[in-house]
């Protein structure tokens, strides 16, 4: 049926685009699947499958290594949210909130401050950029040292005639706000470098308008760059929400939880693999993920505007 | 005309704050790492400069003792194939989601979507159990299984820059009778380089910093990259903050350096990383 075209009777190919023949449909039709064939079998793997498979271990009561697991409903949940001392992790995540909203309006400031023409500003910039690229482990190292006794903070408040004894990573609140102060000390140059990128993608020509008609810093704020920004910001808005509920790295590495400091994740991660309670973990981790979802899909709907477009 | 000046010395002074926020414990690790053990014993304060400006015996110890060799080592390999990877299946996703029209292609455009709103945090008690019914658990294979996984962002920059290559050249190149592969191997793959360079840059920095994943997945002390090396330090060193410094010194330094070079890209990378 290919090859119709020698034929005397053929009509005029003008008209209609040749039809392809079958087999090479079938091979066009294949071929982005060959290149997506890995990418898709990763992804599944690493990501759908696990998350199938937490929702499911998340109504065992498996240990993660017996090869006997029973079915036992709701009773993870319910114990997760009824014992104090599984839910109380979730108070140490308000430390982490409390320090976003401090590094979210610190960014903003640094950003605005340095969009406009300021002396070395290269050197500021790289100066709160760099903290973010640093390995967390010896950001951990640096920062037990800064909170030792005799330690960074202690030798600087000396030198302002203060002498404090004050064991900074000691009792929960203050050990809290410590590591708190050491996640804004480490992300604020992240959230700084998106909003100075907004801000700078707003057309100078707005600014030299607004300057005519007689606008003022804060009215130039006010009008021009906080709406420029507002995508971004919420986009930081919702990183650092679901960043402060997922805090790992810091507390683990400082005080591997102690002195109050557990925050959901190091509570998962020795719930599973220390404890072996692979159920109950995977119950906390499918609340986690619940929240975290519930909060994105909070902001999708909030500001429509930022919408992915990844078609 | 005040009013201004008193503005911009807030500016500077507030820019100078911070900088010393940011500067100072760093600084003050430094002049720890190079000071001997009485001088730590003296009780000199952290702020006491180290007699000896260039006493690198720390570091000696720190590199040998801390096995800071084989961690480099570990971290560089890793790095290769899961940089490696993260390339191939991104740019490979990007040329199939862009240039063809093909069914449950929106399913598979979502698919990645969405596992983008799933914080890998949350997910590792039950990847855990999957990475080890494959027998990766405790080999260097896990972790690069896990980074080159989908790596949504990566995928995110290879398509911006595989929608600004004109369709024309594709075309061209199919009438001269090349098959899609030759077209992605021959003309989009070399076109991706800017795209290629922002992806090493922004995934090496993460892979390079990550501890939580080789942490779960690499426990053996042979298989230390530098984040689990340098956590190990707590035991053996305890106390003796002077080679702890040293060996954070040890890790922070590639970094700085790193950043002092491409310092522009990396601004880049994070901003199209991050505001996808």
């Amino acid at each position: 049926m290919t090859d119709t075209t020698a034929g005397p009777a053929a009509p005029p190919v003008a008209a209609a685009p040749a039809p392809v023949p079958r087999r090479a449909r079938v091979r066009r039709g294949l071929t982005p699947w060959l290149f997506l064939l890995a990418p898709l079998a990763l992804l599944i793997t690493f990501t759908y499958a696990p998350v199938a498979n937490m929702v499911a271990y998340s109504f065992t009561d498996w240990d993660g290594v017996s090869p006997e697991l029973h079915y036992t409903g709701g009773h993870n949940y319910t114990e997760l949210f009824t014992r104090p001392e599984l839910f109380e992790v979730f108070f140490v995540s308000g430390y982490y909130l409390a320090a976003s909203a401090v590094q979210i309006a610190g960014a903003l400031c640094f950003a605005t401050v340095l969009s406009f023409d300021v002396r070395f500003r290269n050197f500021f910039k790289g100066v709160l950029f760099f903290p973010y690229l640093i390995n967390g482990v010896a950001i951990g190292f640096v920062f037990l040292y800064f909170f030792q006794d005799g330690g960074t903070l202690d030798s600087v408040l000396a030198l302002f005639g203060r002498h404090s004894s004050h064991a900074w990573l000691g009792t929960p609140v203050s050990a809290n706000t410590s590591l708190a102060g050491v996640s804004v000390w480490r992300y604020l140059g992240l959230n700084f470098v998106l909003f100075l990128g907004a801000i700078q993608s707003i057309p100078g020509e707005l600014y030299e308008a607004a300057e005519l008609d007689g606008a003022n810093r804060w009215q130039q704020f006010r009008h021009i760059i906080a709406p420029g920004i507002k995508p971004v910001l919420t986009l930081t808005v919702i990183l650092s929400v679901s960043g402060s509920l997922s805090a790992f790295e810091i507390p683990y590495i400082m005080t591997g939880g102690a002195t109050g400091t557990e925050t959901f994740v190091i509570q998962t991660v020795k719930l599973a693999f220390q404890f072996n309670k692979t159920g109950l973990a995977s119950a906390a981790a499918v609340v986690l993920l619940l929240i975290i979802l519930a909060v994105t899909w909070a902001q999708r709907r909030l500001v429509p505007d930022d919408r992915v477009d990844l078609v | 005309m005040t009013r201004r000046i008193v503005a911009r010395t807030l500016v500077y002074t507030s820019l100078a704050a911070a900088s010393l926020v940011v500067l100072l414990p760093l600084g003050v690790v430094l002049m720890t790492s190079l000071k001997t053990p009485e001088e730590m014993a003296d009780d000199g304060g952290a702020l006491t400069l180290p007699g000896d400006p260039l006493n690198f015996r720390n570091y000696a110890t720190a590199f040998q003792d801390g096995r800071m060799l084989s961690a480099f080592g570990n971290t560089a390999f890793i790095l290769v194939f899961a940089i490696g990877g993260t390339v191939l299946i991104g740019s490979m996703t990007a040329y199939a989601i862009d240039r063809f029209t093909f069914r449950f292609r929106k399913l598979v455009v979502a698919l990645f979507l969405v596992a983008a709103l799933v914080p890998g945090v949350t997910t590792q008690v039950a990847t855990f159990q999957i990475v080890n019914g494959f027998g990766l658990f405790d080999t260097r294979w896990a972790p690069i299984a896990l980074y080159m996984g989908t790596d949504i962002v990566s995928i995110y920059i290879f398509l911006q820059f595989v929608r600004s290559i004109p369709l024309s050249l594709d075309e061209a190149a199919r009438l001269d009778g090349a098959n899609a592969f030759t077209i992605y191997r021959k003309i989009i793959f070399p076109l991706l380089k800017p795209a290629i360079a922002t992806v090493v840059i922004v995934k090496g920095i993460t892979v390079y910093n990550d501890f939580y994943i080789p942490f779960l997945y690499m426990p053996s002390e042979d298989l230390g990259v530098i984040s689990t090396s340098l956590f190990r330090f707590r035991g053996p060193f305890g106390a003796h903050w002077e080679t702890i410094s040293a060996g954070a010194v040890l890790v922070i330094l590639p970094t700085l350096i790193v950043f002092l070079f491409l310092q522009r890209f990396i601004y880049n990378g994070f901003m199209k990383g991050a505001t996808r």
